[in-house]
């Protein structure tokens, strides 16, 4: 990676992101807070999409096509939540979950991140998670640090995965249980020291980020804390 | 201004490009999956190029407030190639996708029994997903190119008004124009239109169903010839509302025709303080 030699302008427009939750709403909860912002247009289509959805028809590709199109039926801003109830909906496991962030475009892939704490119990989708973790998108680096990520990512990985999100401008708050792995963590501590020395030598700022998370690390771990 | 460009490879443009191009009033971009310049030899190598004009590149350009859409195919030149037929068989499941306004660049290279198959077979694609097609003519022998083109328009299941006629020029643009399709410009530098030159057509054929494009991509192209092109027709005394119209209203109408277009740059809600373009500087 080579940084650039001038400092690069603001992009010109940009929103607010959408939260990342930490805790994903459990599939009842999402669908009626979705409901209630869909027009209803994109309401009724969303109820026909889910009950094609359900477990009986999960194996005919209708709700694969419905998942493709939810960011047209439904808006770019509800379509995350649509497609993570479709893969509610389908009982979608980590061999469907894995064709479809392998066949899906960007907002798809991220979609499957988020679905993935409810969905899968065991360590089965962690290479999605090291595979949006490789990319330099911010919204796949954020959504890969979601609960599924915390859960499983090893300390290595784990500890790669928040500096990249102080490199590439993924606000700290979006990782999930980030306070509970930082505590004690003194791998950490060093890299995040190294890398706040190395902006020190190049005369640049240090994101305030990095300060908040090497004060987590200074806390004691929990007894009974994993990793 | 507002500015659309409906034809830009922008995988092949750096940032500093979307940089000028946002600066220029360049809100939106089409970009056609097309060559690369090195053949490829095998499918995978499309998918992970259509895979990038579905991912990486609609960020890069959300980055710099630009709304990017892509449009897909198996382009001409290399359906001439067997190693890369399988990407027909593809094609399917990335057409249903939201980013996805149209199928192309197809149309003819050099007019083979090939090209016939892949020209026919895509238009049927775009009939079958309820998407306009985005056909180029070629550079060579480009007036028969053309008649043929629109002789297999005619013969598919698409109607030729969700057709787009791109590289067209003085000598094809009254043909295409006839047709009942929809007429694009490429403006280069060297090449093609030019500034110029495409006020003439402006002024003989009138500003109906054009639309103006950059075509830039690795070759010497210019990503603000769009802009340039309305700098001109304002001098040469047409009104705003005439380069609305070409620049962006047509653009819209015609890439609208898919219902997938999102002019909301939503997708830079995403990066809000995300600039990983930058790796790390600052």
């Amino acid at each position: 990676m080579t940084d650039r030699a001038t400092p690069h302008p603001a992009p010109p427009t940009s929103h607010p992101a959408p939260p990342t939750p930490h805790a994903p709403l459990p599939p009842a909860e999402l669908r009626a807070r979705l409901a209630s912002r869909l027009p209803a247009p994109a309401r009724d289509w969303l109820d026909t999409a889910l009950a094609g959805a359900a477990p009986a028809g999960a194996g005919e590709p209708g709700w694969r096509l419905s998942f493709a199109e939810a960011g047209r039926r439904t808006g770019p801003d509800a379509a995350d939540d649509a497609r993570v109830l479709l893969l509610h909906a389908a009982g979608a496991g980590p061999a469907t979950l894995a064709l479809l962030y392998r066949q899906g475009t960007a907002a798809e892939r991220r979609a499957v991140l988020r679905a993935l704490p409810h969905l899968v119990d065991g360590d089965q989708a962690l290479d999605l998670v090291e595979d949006a973790l490789r990319t330099n998108d911010t919204r796949l680096v954020a959504a890969a640090l979601g609960p599924y990520g915390a859960r499983h990512l090893p300390a290595h990985d784990w500890r790669h995965a928040v500096l990249k999100c102080l490199f590439t401008g993924v606000p700290v708050d979006s990782v999930a249980r980030l306070a509970e792995r930082a505590r004690g963590d003194g791998e950490l501590a060093r890299m995040l020291g190294d890398f706040a020395a190395e902006r020190g030598a190049a005369g640049r700022t240090v994101p305030p980020d990095l300060y908040r998370v090497l004060a987590l690390t200074e806390s004691q771990p929990a007894p009974s804390e994993e990793s | 201004m507002r500015i659309f460009d409906p034809h830009i490879h922008m995988t092949s443009r750096t940032t500093d490009d979307y940089e000028a191009m946002r600066a220029a009033g360049v809100l939106a971009v089409v970009e056609p999956a097309f060559w690369l310049g090195q053949p490829r030899t095998s499918p995978a190598t499309f998918y992970d190029y259509f895979d990038s004009l579905l991912g990486w590149e609609p960020f890069r350009a959300a980055q710099y407030g630009i709304a990017h859409h892509c449009t897909i195919a198996l382009n001409p030149k290399e359906a001439n190639d067997p190693r890369c037929l399988p990407v027909l068989e593809e094609l399917p499941r990335y057409l249903v996708k939201d980013g996805v306004v149209a199928v192309g660049e197809i149309g003819y290279d050099s007019m083979t029994p090939a090209e016939d198959h892949a020209l026919a077979a895509q238009l049927e694609l775009a009939a079958d997903h309820g998407l306009p097609a985005l056909v180029h003519t070629p550079h060579r022998d480009k007036l028969t190119g053309l008649r043929r083109t629109l002789d297999v328009v005619r013969e598919s299941a698409l109607p030729v008004d969700r057709v787009l006629i791109d590289h067209l020029n003085e000598n094809t643009v009254k043909e295409a124009k006839d047709s009942g399709a929809w007429l694009g410009f490429s403006v280069y530098p060297d090449t093609k239109m030019d500034e110029d030159r495409m006020v003439a057509v402006l002024r003989a054929h009138g500003p109906e169903r054009v639309l103006v494009n950059s075509a830039a991509d690795w070759g010497r192209s210019d990503p603000l010839k769009t802009r340039k092109v309305a700098d001109a027709m304002l001098a040469a005394g047409f009104g705003e509302d005439d380069v609305d119209l070409v620049l962006w209203r047509n653009p819209v109408a015609f890439y609208g025709l898919s219902g997938r277009l999102d002019l909301t740059p939503a997708e830079a809600a995403a990066t809000h303080e995300g600039n990983s373009i930058l790796r790390g500087g600052e």
